[in-house]
């Protein structure tokens, strides 16, 4: 992470598109635009100093509490939250993107959100994007081949939503 | 999907259009490593495209990490890559420490240096070994094994299990060292340290093994950076990078004052080479002989390390601290911290929200983005480079799959 100067760089290059930064936290990140984000990747690939030539990794995070007690309680409204950790391994120094979408596309439950997909960028994200999609649920607009991964294909749902249930059976294997 | 194309020079030689074929390899082929389903389509001889199917071992790891404390996940990271598990124990205590800012005692430092590291030997004998059997010799196998079994041993007497060890944990380690372990692990060192000729010279120097590698699936600079590639797969196409010195703080500081050089080939030579083999004249940077080379000096590298671990660890005599209570709350916020595994850079993501149990969990897995690039290293091989190739990526499935 290069600090305030990094951060009026990339100001200065795409202005608006830094939604928030939190430079306090112990991994310091930046939040960017949704519809802003293949640019400023490809931008800190190509362009930035640092060149983060390498992409580690692609992670969904669902901020949804299923509790409807526990959801009075907490601080945040339910989103989607992607996470790309960066890595250039010419200056070797890290970055953390972070994009927030909403839980569902124009919230109509079932309908995944969208982004754009980043495998264009870098090729590590062909995989993680599925991995992504496969157990997160979401949808990464211009992706070569966005299937699933580790689940089955016929697989129903995806997993690591916090409002995913456990189906009762698969081919006539009982899961509960 | 890749179409093999009308002005093709083989498809003129042998008009085999209609002969395309498609082979269906694993997910129980033994030299997949695992449950690894490769489906090659063939043009006589040749691959023309592989396409991976994995998560065959699928076990929903990360999901079983969002309903258990950050301590009870260690026996899932012990299955993860299962030839290594030392390694992951420790990549996923020191992502949680990194999070709760704890900083372990100096003597659970050097014990971890000296057990990652003897890890890290174990994984590179089966890796070693098992590539021999891909490339249809058995012999190396059954040294690496032998081997294998006085470092199980080790381990054994240090935490009571010989495969899933939950050994290192949040906070340290789950007990001291037993009296009498280090002599036993000095006379393994000196016993083992003139065996590795025998390796090299069953392989590394084997004229069959040079003809099955040297040349072979050739990954360039570029692409193993592009596919994220790590470890000896990355130090192998000639990226100078490892971890061990290059990652973040809390990771490196437990490497502060250890002497190593990190396994690659700079300006033609591999560190310390005139101990080594020289490189074939075939050899090509990135090759497969080159993956495997880059393993066999990292062996010789923790060999290194576990005997400065030993003095360092001898020398201290503060107590080894408890480690973290088992439902431990983890703070507010997110971290993510890579650690040099064996196989590569294995990376965990961690999200605390004030209660013992994450909101979630990520674990990057290298040898998932290492198998990435399988489909870029096959196409136009034979399907007997096939297994070679993958088995020069060294990829352990239980990681891959979690």
């Amino acid at each position: 992470m290069r600090g305030p100067a990094f951060l009026e760089k990339l100001e200065a290059a795409f202005p608006g598109a830094i939604v928030a930064t939190h430079l306090e936290a112990i991994d310091p990140s930046v939040e960017v635009a949704p519809e802003r984000l293949i640019d400023v990747c490809r931008w800190l690939k190509e362009s930035s100093d640092s060149r983060f030539d390498s992409l580690e990794s692609v992670t969904a995070v669902d901020w949804f509490e299923p509790d409807a007690k526990k959801a009075a309680k907490v601080t945040w409204s339910p989103h989607t939250e992607l996470i790309y950790h960066l890595w250039s391994t010419v200056s070797r120094v890290s970055l953390v993107l972070k994009v927030k979408l909403p839980r569902w596309k124009a919230d109509v439950a079932g309908q995944l959100p969208e982004v754009a997909s980043v495998a264009g960028v870098w090729r590590t994200a062909d995989w993680h994007e599925r991995e992504a999609y496969d157990l997160s649920g979401v949808h990464f607009t211009g992706h070569p081949d966005l299937r699933r991964i580790l689940c089955p294909e016929d697989w129903e749902g995806h997993p690591l939503r916090k409002d995913y249930e456990m189906p009762l059976e698969y081919h006539g294997i009982r899961a509960k | 999907m890749a179409q093999l194309v009308d002005d093709d020079p083989r498809i003129i030689e042998f008009d085999v259009r209609t002969d395309e074929m498609l082979i269906n390899m694993g997910p129980q082929h033994p030299s997949t490593h695992g449950v690894l389903r490769l489906v090659l389509r063939t043009d006589g001889e040749i691959v023309s495209q592989v396409e991976p199917h994995i998560g065959y071992l699928h076990r929903c790891a990360e999901k079983i990490g969002e309903n258990l404390s950050a301590r009870q996940w260690i026996p899932y990271t012990d299955r993860m890559d299962y030839l290594a598990a030392m390694n992951m124990n420790l990549g996923w205590s020191l992502a949680v420490e990194k999070l709760m800012r704890h900083e372990v005692s100096e003597r659970a430092r050097h014990l971890r240096v000296l057990i990652v590291e003897l890890g890290r030997i174990s994984s590179h004998l089966v890796g070693m070994g098992a590539y021999g059997l891909d490339l249809g010799t058995f012999s190396p196998f059954l040294y690496a094994f032998r081997e294998r079994e006085k470092i199980l041993d080790l381990f054994e007497e240090a935490c009571g299990a010989r495969l899933t060890y939950s050994y290192i944990t949040v906070g340290g380690a789950t007990a001291d060292l037993p009296p009498g372990w280090l002599a036993k692990c000095e006379a393994f060192l000196d016993q083992f340290e003139p065996v590795i000729q025998e390796y090299h010279a069953l392989l590394t120097t084997n004229a069959i093994f040079i003809k099955r590698t040297a040349g072979v699936g050739v990954l360039s600079r570029e692409m193993a950076i592009d596919y994220g590639c790590s470890g000896p797969v990355l130090r192998g196409s000639g990226v100078d990078q490892d971890l061990r010195r290059d990652g973040e703080s809390i990771y490196t500081a437990m490497y502060d004052g250890y002497a190593f050089e990190v396994a690659v080939q700079k300006n033609g030579h591999y560190p310390r080479d005139h101990s080594y083999p020289a490189v074939p004249p075939d050899a090509v940077l990135g090759d497969c002989w080159h993956r495997f080379f880059v393993r066999m000096v990292e062996v010789v590298q923790s060999m290194d390390l576990v005997r400065q671990a030993i003095d360092r660890y001898s020398a201290c005599k503060e107590p080894l601290g408890e480690p973290l209570k088992l439902m431990e709350k983890l703070p507010v916020g997110d971290v993510y911290l890579e650690t040099e595994c064996p196989k590569g850079q294995m990376g965990f993501y961690l999200v605390g929200d004030g209660s013992p149990i994450p909101w979630r969990v990520r674990a990057r897995s290298s040898s998932f983005s290492n198998l990435s690039v399988l489909h870029e290293l096959c196409r136009g091989c034979l399907i007997a480079d096939v297994p070679a190739i993958v088995g020069s990526l060294d990829v352990v499935m239980g990681e891959i799959d979690r």
